[in-house]
């Protein structure tokens, strides 16, 4: 199965990556080579079997609902590349803004 | 025999006996990094400042202790390494990426934090966000093997396995999403263990596979990762995965010896593409176990050597969606000049991540992708339930399967970074362990061409008892306990 330049990018575009023409191609090529190699799974039966998505396989881990001590504001915001005030600082979202 | 080349036992006796300070210890391995650091370049990061102070509070404790006060943590004022990927409360954790840099946690993680007697030395080198063989992917530079600097270490917890081989510090901690702990403890010559899904918390790890990650120790004996191993397992509330077993006296399991021991060998684990000196050790040190006592049986793992293929769906599946945090808004590095968020989210991702973590971004997104999740992901998940059940049809027949760690010694640079699968190759052993969330244990059992060779068991879930009185037995009839390399690189000692 091979996978194109144009699907190279629509992943990209899902992962929120950007490639260059040149890396673009260089990862169709690498992808198809992993995807080939993996393709020898088809070769297991699994007719029946259940996807083992956990090693433990545990469900609803619960405790008791009580309030604990997490991070401060200033500790949350220590690590932002910028920010303002309280807030984490980004460019902007929509597109209609005129807001600097 | 000078202070760092005391094991984590011994050291923990002499502060004991008073025969040694941990101050003393620490100033014995400063030394001994600064001596060889250039060599090797185990590290990313050194605290000395933050060591001292650390040791100098554990003199004081081990005092108090021999004048009649509390006996401290067995593992107070011994020093260790922590990988890079293991949040550190004030101390930059950059995961080998130019995307965390400038990363300062502003908490710890909880095996740090249950190690919070001991002296941490530093942050050690790796492949970014764990993914890699041989450390080669680290943003910042390559760590090189203590035995042969023109070799790798391994990975992708490579700085920790030169650490403890090269006599920087008598245990590191490392994680092992697909043999990560292991295939480094092998190429290096030291002791790695990767513990039982659910052992060690993960509550501070910087998470590649959710399913697949689990922290463990990398020691020159097999005694001392059992210290370790106890010192940092338990439940945590934290980490909700994490198990409310108790953990047995691992130490008194190192003694236990093998009589009676059914081990395993897979004979698919010994075909093609093993390299014919590393067999030969191998089976060397398992005729060790026959000697002690063991009954030696043949098992079948026809699956197993699919792992791989399942193995790298289920953790890039894992791994896309564990990265989609890095987007340069609440923490790590921002790509400047973005008119919008999105483009801001591209860029950043795009120069903060390196080749093989986009390479596995884009593999985990495609195979989550509408189309072709039945395909590739789903598939993965149904042979990782095949291998599980092979897996258990074995533990019927023996208690511990035994194989090599890799099919090769330590490799040379740039010999695999050209083609990814051989690369991933390395982890053909190593990756099953993962995929059904037993323990496995790497110990040393010989050297081929100056290069070390390792021995791998498993054994069932929450069964370490068994792997360290297994590894005990390969590690007696080797004789590897405590060995440092005699020379590192071009340095003179």
């Amino acid at each position: 199965m091979g996978i194109s330049r144009d699907e190279v990018m629509r992943i990209a575009e899902l992962a929120r990556l950007e490639f260059g023409e040149e890396d673009a191609a260089r990862y169709a090529l690498e992808l198809d080579l992993i995807l080939g190699y993996v393709a020898k799974l088809e070769e297991v039966d699994t007719e029946g079997k259940k996807p083992l998505t956990h090693a433990q396989e545990l469900v609803n881990v619960m405790r008791q609902d009580e309030p604990v001590q997490g991070l401060s504001q200033d500790q949350a915001l220590m690590n932002a590349p910028a920010r303002k005030g309280e807030f984490f600082l980004v460019p902007r979202i929509m597109d209609n803004s005129d807001e600097d | 025999m000078e202070l760092y080349e005391f094991g984590v036992g011994q050291l923990a006796e002499a502060f004991e006996k008073g025969a040694a300070s941990p101050s003393e210890a620490l100033s014995s391995v400063l030394e001994r990094i600064g001596e060889l650091e250039g060599e090797v370049h185990a590290f990313l990061l050194t605290d000395e400042e933050g060591a001292r102070k650390k040791a100098k509070e554990a003199d004081g404790l081990w005092a108090a202790a021999r004048k009649g006060g509390a006996r401290p943590a067995p593992l107070a004022g011994v020093p260790y390494v922590l990988k890079d990927n293991i949040c550190t409360n004030g101390i930059r954790t950059t995961c080998g990426s130019k995307m965390l840099e400038g990363f300062v946690p502003p908490y710890d993680a909880t095996v740090a934090g249950k190690l919070s007697g001991s002296v941490l030395l530093g942050k050690s080198n790796m492949d970014e966000f764990a993914m890699g063989s041989s450390t080669e992917n680290s943003a910042f530079g390559p760590t090189r093997n203590p035995w042969d600097t023109k070799a790798v270490p391994g990975g992708s917890s490579g700085g920790s396995a030169a650490c403890v081989s090269a006599g920087f510090a008598p245990f590191a901690l490392g994680s092992d999403t697909g043999g990560s702990i292991r295939q480094p403890a092998s190429l290096c010559g030291v002791v790695g263990l990767k513990p039982t899904y659910g052992r060690v918390s993960r509550y501070g790890l910087v998470a590649f596979g959710s399913s697949l990650d689990q922290i463990g120790p990398f020691a020159r004996s097999v005694e001392d990762a059992a210290l370790v191993f106890e010192a940092i397992s338990g439940h945590d509330p934290k980490d909700s995965t994490s198990s409310p077993r108790p953990v047995p006296d691992m130490r008194k399991a190192c003694k236990k010896g093998v009589k009676g021991m059914r081990i395993g060998l897979p004979r698919e684990y010994f075909a093609e593409g093993l390299d014919p000196e590393v067999k030969d050790l191998v089976m060397g040190a398992v005729e060790e176990l026959s000697a002690g006592g063991a009954e030696i049986v043949e098992v079948s793992l026809p699956s197993s050597m699919y792992g791989l293929a399942a193995y790298y769906l289920a953790a890039t599946a894992e791994a896309s969606s564990n990265l989609a945090r890095f987007d340069g808004i609440r923490y790590g590095f921002r790509a400047p000049g973005a008119k919008d968020v999105v483009s801001a989210m591209k860029k950043t991702r795009s120069h903060g991540f390196g080749d093989e973590v986009k390479r596995r971004i884009m593999l985990g997104t495609y195979v989550l992708s509408a189309g072709y999740y039945e395909a590739y992901y789903n598939k993965a998940l149904k042979v990782r339930r095949v291998l599980k059940e092979e897996f258990d049809e074995a533990f019927g027949k023996c208690d511990a399967i035994a194989g090599p760690t890799t099919p090769e010694v330590a490799f040379r640079f740039g010999e695999r970074t050209e083609h990814p699968l051989s690369m991933y190759m390395s982890d053909i052993y190593t990756i099953t362990a993962n995929l059904i969330g037993i323990p496995a244990i790497s110990v040393p059992c010989g050297l081929s061409k100056g290069l070390p060779v390792g021995l791998q068991l498993a054994a069932r879930a929450f069964d370490e008892e068994t792997l360290f009185a297994a590894a005990a037995e390969v590690e007696r009839g080797a004789g590897f306990a405590g060995r440092i390399p005699g020379r590192i690189g071009g340095a003179s000692r």
